[in-house]
């Protein structure tokens, strides 16, 4: 299955308008500066907002379509879609959490010992760290076997180190999933890292130039520079 | 000591509180997540039986609840029962009288839940009714236990209103305060004070709970 948007959405500072395509097993990454609308563009995937203009098709599911008046709701896209905090429900333990929407309960043991939380299942979310929440999100995605993963920054709010191990679980885990996944940040190293193709968004456009631009830090205009200070400093590591 | 008329007031007090998380849950729900025209005329209404002086309140259920009012008029053809002077008059009383007090505590309860929590939950397939059972009201314990307190307190301590709505028949709408004043205006002291004292372990412990409930959900 692959998904393909193309969405048009008038935007305080900026107007978004861009299409891309992302294929089944393939790991789009979306970088850009923080503010240039990548959340936007994942909460219009999700259902979660609506664009103006546009057109979102999952492969021969029409998601959206402006045109034709058609708006799945996000119940219905069957999707993955694990935030930089705040998947988990704070009234259930760890295993309730993942099994919350899961297709079969058995599985989700299964996908706690791949990621390394199976000692934590009784546990609730705000008596586990930061980075065992982000990997109980991943399962509770995981679990709801979705048709496409949407992951925005899910890592940004933990340490260099465990974002650094998490990272590569991810690509590890990657093998077995069979959907399109699209990721989302704005660290550089990460999106190399990651990504089978990368999507660099700057104010709502594609701009093809901006990762090169970044690491080479060539004299730029405000919005380069607001960009590149974070990511350069992720390099070191 | 009139014990008949305690049992009325608890009685009362616990049935009006049962009602009311009912029905102040779907109200609350509605004012804490939309945006709608005449949102805050709607809010107002049902914040209005805690600006109006009881004896209001129980004028207009008088009213309508009189057999030739609507609501009296309405139940009279269907039963061929009046509801003033009932037990059910002065719940339906209280319930109005104290709807207020149920939906504030619930409506900040609701609100506090993060928006994000209930986008996932729709991400991973709850409808809205769904995701309400399952994710919104036991997130909000601490705060529907609160607004069921309040609403208890309030209810036992109603007087204005069941007094207008309800007179005093012993057993089924006397309840403690309109004994207390009885037994005030027929200088019977000591029958007052008995009830009055009562009220102030179970109003004492029932604030403490409130307290405790208000810490539990702060932390």
């Amino acid at each position: 299955m692959t998904i393909s948007a193309s969405i048009k959405r008038r935007l305080k500072y900026y107007d978004l308008d861009l299409s891309f395509t992302c294929a089944t097993n393939k790991m789009m990454v979306m970088i850009g500066p923080s503010g240039g609308g990548k959340t936007t563009i994942i909460r219009m995937l999700a259902g979660l907002e609506k664009p103006d203009e546009g057109q979102v098709i999952f492969g021969d599911e029409v998601w959206f379509d402006s045109e034709r008046r058609i708006n799945i709701t996000p119940q219905k896209r069957r999707l993955g879609y694990v935030f930089q905090d705040y998947n988990l429900f704070p009234h259930l333990n760890l295993l309730d959490n993942a099994a919350f929407a899961a297709v079969e309960k058995k599985e989700v043991d299964d996908l706690f010992e791949l990621l390394k939380i199976s000692h934590l299942k009784k546990r609730r979310p705000h008596m586990v760290s930061g980075g065992e929440r982000q990997r109980c999100a991943i399962c509770q995605a995981l679990a709801r076997h979705p048709r496409l993963l949407l992951l925005d920054e899910p890592f940004s709010a933990l340490d260099v180190v465990t974002r650094r191990g998490l990272r590569e679980e991810l690509k590890s885990l990657k093998g077995r999933l069979s959907c399109p996944i699209i990721y989302v940040t704005h660290d550089i190293h990460e999106a190399l890292f990651l990504a089978d193709e990368i999507l660099p968004v700057v104010d709502g456009k594609i701009d093809r130039g901006w990762m090169q631009r970044t690491i080479t830090r060539e004299p730029g205009e405000a919005v380069q520079a607001k960009g590149a200070r974070e990511p350069r400093l992720s390099l070191v590591y | 000591m009139d014990y008949l008329a305690l049992y009325v007031t608890l009685k009362l007090a616990f049935v009006t509180t049962v009602f009311l998380m009912v029905i102040a849950a779907p109200i609350a729900y509605l004012l804490a997540y939309y945006h709608f025209p005449g949102k805050s005329l709607l809010e107002a209404l049902v914040y209005l039986p805690m600006a109006l002086p009881p004896t209001v309140i129980g004028f207009y259920l008088i009213i309508v609840m009189s057999p030739k009012g609507f609501v009296g008029q309405v139940w009279g053809s269907l039963t061929g029962g009046s509801l003033l002077f009932t037990f059910l008059g002065i719940t339906i009383a209280s319930i109005i009288y104290s709807i207020p007090f149920a939906v504030q505590p619930m409506k900040a309860a609701f609100s506090k839940i993060d928006r994000r929590l209930l986008e996932n939950a729709h991400i991973l397939g709850l409808s809205k009714r769904a995701a309400f059972l399952r994710v919104i009201i036991p997130n909000s314990v601490a705060g529907i236990a609160a607004a069921a307190v309040l609403v208890f307190l309030h209810s036992i301590g109603a007087f204005g209103v069941l007094l207008m709505v309800g007179g005093s028949i012993p057993g089924e709408t006397k309840v403690a305060s309109i004994a207390i004043y009885e037994a005030v205006e027929t200088m019977n002291y000591s029958a007052a004070g008995m009830l009055a004292l009562s009220f102030i372990p179970i109003s004492y412990a029932f604030l403490l709970l409130i307290n405790k409930l208000n810490r539990d959900s702060l932390s």
